[in-house]
């Protein structure tokens, strides 16, 4: 229900608000959309490079000697907090095993969306300000992490 | 770090590979430059899109109000960040992370970590309010996933959106996780 209403219901508010505020609304779209492609461009490189390495990575059948059901959600789980676009290229690969709506092909949608690079965030934000005393930060990040991947079990478990 | 990922993952696919008698690894290698481009056109546009729409809810201040809106809970979140420079940030920071506008939320993060900098006592070494808003900000809630729903989308999902309210429930356990840790820790070290 929610599901399918969220995106328009999104769309109204910002355009009408935008529209109601009397901004230029179009422009500001095309102006946006222009960085999106600029953002986007930058990222391709590094999308092709992960890609090419977890291809090789998966592809090359060596999560076979784990075995177990979930053993083709391991590589997402442990990229996922260091690059996104290296958990993307893995997600990729598990809807093109499973399609995207199988139980893996959710539990995959879910983790990618319920967290993030933590452990690149940290570097990016810390490095920024030359903070190398990190204390108790990355714990507790990737403390958060795990409770969202096991949310994300159970709460597909409970959704599909 | 990431130099290490990388390798690992294509050194050991590579190894694997030849120990398995398996011929195909030049096909994979060859292939992953196409899969990388069939990637990227079908969850590019749609990211190029939403781009768009947030940039309108940016530039009319629809942003700003939310993060006004977010300010109250995280100055109750960290009580040691006294600045209001710095809360201003982070708040705009995390808005615009929940909106899933990237662009907008690295540069106010990062004017963020400057000014909680300003009043730390020991450079070097994170404060406590530094820690609690990147708990907030790794963990943090996005509203809608949209990369996610893009290449579910060009993968034929039936439902592409059925995962928004999943990922909300994930994510909230993860943010409330983090930040209750984070909150123990911190009492723990003031006795």
């Amino acid at each position: 229900m929610l599901n399918n209403y969220i995106i328009p219901i999104l769309v109204i508010v910002i355009l009408g608000y935008g529209f109601f505020k009397k901004t230029s609304i179009y422009d500001n779209f095309i102006e946006g959309s222009i960085d999106g492609l600029k953002i986007l461009i930058e990222i391709i490189p590094a999308i092709l490079a992960m890609i090419f390495a977890v291809n090789i990575f998966i592809q090359s059948g060596v999560l076979d000697t784990i075995g177990g059901k979930l053993k083709d959600v391991i590589p997402m789980v442990i990229l996922r907090p260091i690059s996104g676009n290296a958990s993307l290229a893995a997600l990729a690969n598990l809807y093109k095993m499973y399609g995207p709506d199988s139980y893996l092909g959710y539990l995959g949608s879910v983790i990618q969306g319920a967290t993030d690079t933590t452990i690149y965030v940290l570097a990016l934000y810390f490095g920024s300000v030359h903070i190398r005393k990190t204390k108790y930060a990355l714990g507790v990040g990737l403390f958060a992490d795990v409770c969202g991947i096991l949310a994300a079990f159970i709460v597909v478990r409970y959704f599909f | 770090m990431i130099n290490i990922i990388w390798f690992l993952l294509i050194s050991i696919g590579i190894c694997y590979s030849f120990f398995t008698g398996n011929q195909e690894m030049g096909d994979i290698i060859l292939d992953s430059s196409y899969s990388a481009y069939e990637l990227i056109l079908s969850i590019g546009p749609l990211i190029v899109l939403w781009s768009g729409i947030m940039n309108i809810a940016s530039k009319s201040g629809l942003l700003r109000k939310f993060s006004n809106l977010l300010n109250p809970f995280l100055k109750k979140l960290m009580p040691s960040v006294k600045n209001p420079k710095a809360l201003e940030y982070i708040s705009s920071n995390i808005a615009a992370n929940m909106l899933g506008l990237g662009s907008v939320a690295t540069p106010a993060g990062l004017k963020a970590m400057k000014e909680l900098d300003r009043e730390n006592p020991n450079k070097g070494v994170a404060t406590e309010g530094m820690i609690t808003f990147l708990v907030l900000n790794t963990s943090g809630v996005t509203i809608i996933p949209m990369t996610v729903i893009a290449l579910r989308k060009a993968y034929g999902s039936i439902n592409p959106t059925a995962i928004i309210l999943p990922s909300i429930i994930a994510t909230t356990v993860s943010t409330i996780s983090g930040l209750t840790l984070d909150y123990f820790i911190r009492r723990r070290n003031v006795k």
